[in-house]
């Protein structure tokens, strides 16, 4: 069977029961991470949760030895799961305590958390590694995230905390938007912000420990960063941005997990962030609203339309125009012929721009409060800001002044 | 014990530990330094982010090179850390978010790549893989010409110190000539910006160069003692320090001087230590580092004489 042919049967979840089971594991886990990471991205915190995800390996290596240590096996998911929880709270706690108790700023709390509990699980891990059952101990994977060889028991487990997590990101969804927009308003409503930004990074935590096994507390941060990232090129609205941040972090889990089916040898972590970022890239050049394309297109007509503006303004006034742009856009209106000579058009076009220049330059005399004078950009015609009564009155004082007849 | 310590300092000792102690010396210290201005300018996590990044960048320059050297090694890796700072900005530009967020997706999507480029080449017949990268391999960085202390004066066996150590120095250099090159430029710049702009301080660039300098120490330090520790002396010693003093020289001094404490302790204690409780392994040289520096700096947060801002009144 060719890659594609895997990669498909794969995708409809028609290759083998465990793969589609951590198909769809990769999938919630990604939906919850979208949705949990949209509300600390809205927040603006969101390299917190990589402080909480790297807080994770000394809780994981605790837990192995001292399920070793009981007779236990040491990779029994849950036993972990529990033990990365307990830690990466602690440093979740620590970075909150750094950054109330002393003057260090967030982002060094952060470093600091993520750097030390990195190092100390490394630590632990080293020992591990010495203990005679800890050798196929495979706590490496931790680090970056396998599916390979991954129980179904595992499976389930990811796949029920991931439907929970989700959950609770849609039952906590209305406190967590108006904390992350106005705090202070929340605040007066009665919420406990300090609860809910708790709650906020609990999620993010949730996400982060179901997500070590299959992404790996190295890159599992993506999963909260990029989808939310990607969905605020969509929308300017918090609920469709939740809804597509956990849509994208859904979509990402899932043919990421399902290509690193196919391909045995990657880990699977890698795969799914990098299936997010390719989102982010289509959503950054294709997005209509905020993407690279939209801009450079709005700011491509909006240039055309000066350069129009003030060719028919020079036409009107008999100034010779040496802009080549300029040039080609009047000729290519039919204002201008190819020896630059005005057509019958440009020259009823460049009138009526002339005529409503004066007429701006009146009105900006006789009707200095009028807010069409504030909202007018130099480009839009004046009979779409201004009523025919207020033309008519600006064209009389215009024909009073200059003595001809109105 | 005095015969311990004798034996712990004798010709075994020059041999496998002095030249990881002072490798693990300047590594920390030369990330510390930066790190002081990066900690006053809210930057602290530019350190996390290109350490992330280089290995995509030591991998980019196998690819290219086909061979695993130091120098194009360092060249990727740097380039590489140029590359995240410039999407840094542009994500954060396109994207209008906050920088944590663009860092974020930056940094791990240079990550993931890396490690997905590592996997699908054969980089079997050479040495590099994640875990080193993490990790480092400061306790493989033995001197084996040296027999005792009388080899720091023998030129034969001078010759034949790890290569990181003089790397290293020559870096460290390097970054204490940029910071008393450039101190008043870089203490105004960092306190206020606009202030240094006015004065005619091309803030932008400086802080271009500041961040250059940083990936150059943690592509130096990174080489030699993993990305762990260049994350955590970037952030924790000159913190530990902010809490001190509110003078910045006095500030980069205390620094410089947790560092070195760090790392003297951190390699001690993963060497020896599971020893006092009868263990025959070491423990990762880099983790023990990186948590020296961490207790290091809860006892400042506990303790220090400056852990307060301004006008915040001690708790009762």
């Amino acid at each position: 069977m060719s890659f594609l042919d895997y990669f498909i049967s794969a995708l409809f979840l028609q290759a083998g029961y465990n793969s589609a089971l951590v198909a769809i594991g990769a999938g919630l886990l990604g939906l919850a991470g979208g949705g949990a990471g949209a509300f600390i991205f809205l927040r603006k915190r969101a390299l917190v949760s990589d402080a909480i995800s790297h807080a994770t390996l000394p809780g994981v290596g605790i837990a192995f030895m001292l399920m070793v240590a009981f007779g236990g096996d040491g990779r029994w998911l849950p036993g972990l799961i529990i033990g990365s929880a307990i830690s990466s709270g602690i440093g979740l706690l620590m970075v909150e305590w750094i950054t109330r108790q002393t003057r260090l700023t967030e982002d060094a709390a952060i470093g600091a958390v993520l750097s030390v509990f990195f190092g100390l699980g490394i630590v632990l891990l080293t020992i591990i590694q010495t203990m005679s059952s800890g050798r196929q101990a495979g706590l490496e994977n931790f680090l970056l995230g396998s599916t390979a060889g991954m129980l179904i028991s595992e499976a389930t487990t990811i796949a029920i905390a991931g439907a929970l997590a989700t959950v609770f990101v849609f039952m906590l969804r209305r406190p967590m938007t108006l904390v992350a927009f106005d705090p202070e308003y929340a605040a007066t409503t009665g919420i406990n912000v300090r609860h809910i930004d708790l709650a906020m990074m609990g999620l993010a935590l949730i996400v982060t420990v179901i997500g070590l096994k299959i992404v790996g507390l190295i890159l599992i941060v993506a999963l909260l960063i990029i989808p939310p990232v990607t969905a605020r090129f969509w929308t300017n609205q918090v609920g469709p941005m939740i809804g597509i941040a956990a849509a994208i972090g859904g979509l990402s889990g899932y043919v990421g997990a399902v290509l690193s089916a196919a391909v045995t040898s990657l880990p699977t972590g890698p795969i799914i962030v990098l299936v997010a970022f390719g989102f982010f890239v289509i959503s950054a050049l294709f997005s209509p609203l905020r993407g690279g394309l939209a801009s450079a297109l709005r700011h491509w007509r909006f240039q055309r339309r000066v350069h129009r503006r003030q060719g028919l303004l020079a036409l009107a006034r008999r100034e010779p125009i040496y802009d080549g742009f300029t040039l080609r856009i009047l000729r290519h209106s039919g204002m201008i012929r190819r020896d630059g000579v005005a057509t019958l058009r440009g020259k009823t076009a460049s009138q009526k721009a002339a005529r409503d220049e004066a007429r701006w330059a009146m009105a900006r005399r006789i009707l200095p409060d009028d807010s069409a004078i504030e909202r007018y950009d130099g480009l839009t015609p004046i009979e779409d800001m201004m009523t025919p009564d207020q033309i008519d009155e600006i064209d009389r004082v215009i024909a009073e002044q200059t003595g001809a007849p109105a | 014990m005095i015969d311990n310590l004798i034996t712990a300092l004798g010709a075994e000792f020059v041999q496998l530990s002095l030249t990881p102690i002072v490798i693990g010396i300047l590594g920390a210290v030369a990330c510390a330094l930066p790190g002081n201005f990066l900690l006053l300018r809210r930057q602290a996590l530019i350190g996390d982010a290109i350490s992330h990044v280089v290995l995509p960048g030591i991998v980019a320059a196998f690819l290219v090179t086909g061979t695993i050297t130091a120098v194009p090694m360092m060249i990727g890796a740097g380039c590489a850390a140029i590359v995240a700072v410039i999407l840094i900005e542009i994500v954060k530009r396109l994207g209008r978010v906050e920088p944590g967020a663009a860092m974020g997706l930056v940094f791990t999507t240079l990550f993931a790549a890396g490690v997905l480029f590592l996997e699908m080449t054969d980089t079997s017949s050479v040495h590099i893989d994640v875990q080193h990268a993490l990790l480092g391999n400061l306790e493989s960085l033995i001197w084996f010409d040296a027999e005792g202390w009388q080899s720091l004066l023998d030129p034969m066996a001078l010759a034949t110190l790890p290569p990181q150590l003089p790397r290293l120095a020559v870096v460290l250099v390097g970054i204490v000539l940029f910071i008393t090159l450039f101190w008043k430029e870089l203490k105004i710049s960092t306190f206020d910006a606009a202030f240094a702009e006015a004065i005619g301080i091309r803030t932008r660039v400086l802080g271009f160069a500041l961040v250059v300098v940083t990936a150059i120490a943690a592509v130096a330090a990174f080489d030699a003692v993993g990305s762990i520790i260049v994350i955590a002396m970037f952030v924790c010693p000159p913190a530990a320090a902010r809490l001190m003093t509110n003078q910045l020289g006095r500030q980069i001094g205390w620094s410089v001087a947790f560092a070195v404490i760090s790392a003297i302790l951190g390699y001690v204690f993963a060497g020896y230590g599971p020893g006092w409780f009868g263990s025959p392994y070491a423990v990762s040289a880099a983790g023990m580092i990186a948590t020296i520096s961490g207790i290091i700096l809860l006892l400042a947060c506990l303790f220090g004489p400056q852990r307060k801002r301004t006008g915040q009144r001690a708790e009762a």
